[in-house]
């Protein structure tokens, strides 16, 4: 099931740039580019938190990294995609490594409040930078070029570049999770003593899980401020980390596909009931309260594809 | 005599007031059964984590053959053939039974830095994993999560797991607990096959099973070793009797 209900949105997703430019209406081609997006920053956070029991709230910190590193560059004149997004994700990952070195010492809600606390110093540190922006952020006045190779300036081009990167993230993940790294990751999540037993130094491979995860949310930073053309501290703001968090547990994290479902879920749900009210967050929340207390496998868990992870006996 | 393959010397914790292990010297030869005993709260499982490597000792040496591993972490000592079972059964319950032994494989297998290949159909990990729950008679529950075992088979799987790893040097933490009769007879007949391979030092209170496996006993109350001789000199030991096995009974 959970193979089908991903196959479907994935054609469902791949046909929006026909459907936006039959209909005219390029609005639904940015919203779905959106949700891709921030797919693939849920999806790198379901590698830490779903399969590796490290609930990480502190995400937006790699959205907003990645974001300001494009961002950053281009106000500086570099406008190569080539150099921008290699070290977008790059410092990304540094970032996850040298943080990953100190939060990963503490577990729980411990670990919960020191990610929390990184990506504060990011948002404040960002807020402070005057001559990017500061508190009003920073406008990016070309997206990436590649030269010749891709013009993101073009709607359903960048719609489709963000599709195939997607794709990428969501085969990279689910190689990952299975392989001996992943049964490793998997494992410590289950019962770290006992991997440490068996002669497993776990510390190193959640490291490892922690920059992938980094490097990859810092992917979809990269790509945010290209689709939004902007960047400010909005994203690294905690409530930021806080709805990746929900796309993952909304989605389920039982299996690779679960955030992509629960991104396009919480992100479609929120667009629809804000047009309907503006107090939106009055059915959002309810709905998520509902499903936490009788789906805790997510969207995921109600299609039956798989049992949920986190549940079991 | 046969070489020490793990020596304890003086090793002490405190725990706030209580000193749970109060200079231990404890060890074990090659091809050895050594079993401690001792009542409730006698410091055998602070012990036997300080022998693993899960906390470490405020005062006193651990050496694994001649290596000094006082400083060393327990992936660090596993990996230098030093296995272990868990009084609390603990296994990885919504692995199956065969992943549960894979992963133990793996643990071996060099490092674990491989993102691509699935390492659910991975022979060198599946295949050594398979002959080792065939030899504990679970062949049969290959395919089924370890939370729907039977607690007998649990504790199986809990060994197959440690044996997995090829350790030299076994530590067992009541490889016995919460067994009926005939399971624990099953399970004292396959540790005496074990001793071929590994050195076993277990904490028992089945005193037939101890009886029965162990070469050497050493028996402990208060964090204090008070005796360490054969099950005979054991048995005849007028303290050991007084402290822990009673006046009664021969065992």
């Amino acid at each position: 099931m959970e193979r089908v209900a991903t196959f479907f949105v994935l054609v469902a997703l791949a046909a929006v740039p026909v459907l936006t430019a039959i209909f005219d209406a390029p609005f639904y081609l940015d919203l779905f580019g959106r949700v891709m997006i921030y797919a693939i920053a849920a999806l790198s956070l379901n590698l830490v938190m779903g399969y590796g029991g490290m609930v990480s709230f502190g995400h937006a910190a790699f959205l907003g990294l990645g974001g300001y590193a494009v961002g950053i560059l281009a106000k500086e004149g570099i406008d190569s995609g080539f150099v921008q997004w290699p070290l977008a994700v790059g410092s990304c990952a540094l970032f996850a490594f040298l943080t990953g070195l100190v939060v990963l010492r503490t577990s729980g809600a411990y670990f919960i409040m020191i990610t929390l606390a990184f990506a504060q110093m990011l948002f404040f540190l960002f807020t402070s930078l005057a001559e990017y922006g500061g508190d009003d952020g920073l406008t990016i006045w070309t997206r990436s070029e590649f030269s010749g190779l891709i013009d993101l300036n073009d709607g359903a081009s960048f719609y489709y570049l963000v599709f195939v990167l997607l794709l990428l993230c969501l085969g990279i993940s689910a190689r990952l999770v299975d392989s001996r790294f992943g049964m490793v990751l998997r494992g410590a999540k289950a019962n770290e003593r006992r991997m440490r037993a068996i002669g497993f130094p776990t510390f190193r491979y959640k490291l490892a899980a922690y920059t992938i995860s980094g490097a990859m949310c810092g992917l979809a930073g990269a790509l945010l401020a290209n689709q939004a053309e902007f960047v400010g501290p909005s994203v690294l703001h905690w409530s930021r980390s806080g709805e990746i968090l929900v796309m993952v547990v909304l989605g389920g994290m039982g299996g690779v596909a679960g955030p992509v479902l629960g991104a396009a879920a919480y992100l479609l749900l929120s667009y629809f009931l804000a047009d309907l009210t503006k107090h939106w967050a009055i059915i959002m929340g309810p709905l998520l309260i509902l499903v936490v207390l009788y789906a805790r496998g997510g969207l995921l868990g109600l299609l039956g594809g798989r049992r949920a992870k986190a549940d079991s006996p | 005599m046969s070489e020490i393959l793990l020596r304890a010397e003086g090793i002490t914790k405190r725990y706030g007031g209580i000193l749970a292990c109060d200079g231990v010297n404890i060890e074990l030869r090659a091809g050895e059964t050594h079993a401690v005993i001792g009542p409730n709260g006698a410091g055998k499982t602070t012990l036997l984590a300080q022998l693993g490597g899960e906390i470490t000792p405020d005062v006193g040496r651990i050496h694994l053959g001649e290596r000094d591993v006082t400083g060393l972490r327990a992936p660090e000592r596993a990996a230098l053939g030093l296995g272990r079972s868990f009084q609390i059964t603990s296994v990885f319950r919504e692995f199956t039974a065969l992943q549960n032994v894979a992963l133990a494989v793996q643990a071996h297998d060099g490092h674990s830095f491989r993102f691509w290949r699935k390492a659910r159909t991975d022979a060198a990990l599946v295949e050594p994993a398979r002959a080792m729950l065939d030899r504990l008679g679970l062949a049969g529950r290959a395919a089924v999560p370890a939370a729907l075992l039977s607690h007998g088979e649990q504790r199986q799987l809990e060994l197959a797991m440690a044996l997995a790893t090829k350790p030299r040097v076994l530590l067992l933490d009541e490889p016995m607990a919460g067994m009926g009769a005939s399971d624990s007879e099953r399970m004292t007949r396959l540790l005496t096959t074990l001793k071929r391979e590994s050195a076993l030092l277990l904490v028992e209170h089945d005193m037939d099973a101890v009886f029965a496996l162990a070469d050497r006993i050493t028996v402990m109350t208060y964090g204090r070793v008070i005796a360490t001789g054969t099950p005979a000199e054991i048995r005849a030991n007028q303290t050991v009797r007084d402290a822990y096995l009673g006046t009664d009974e021969a065992a």
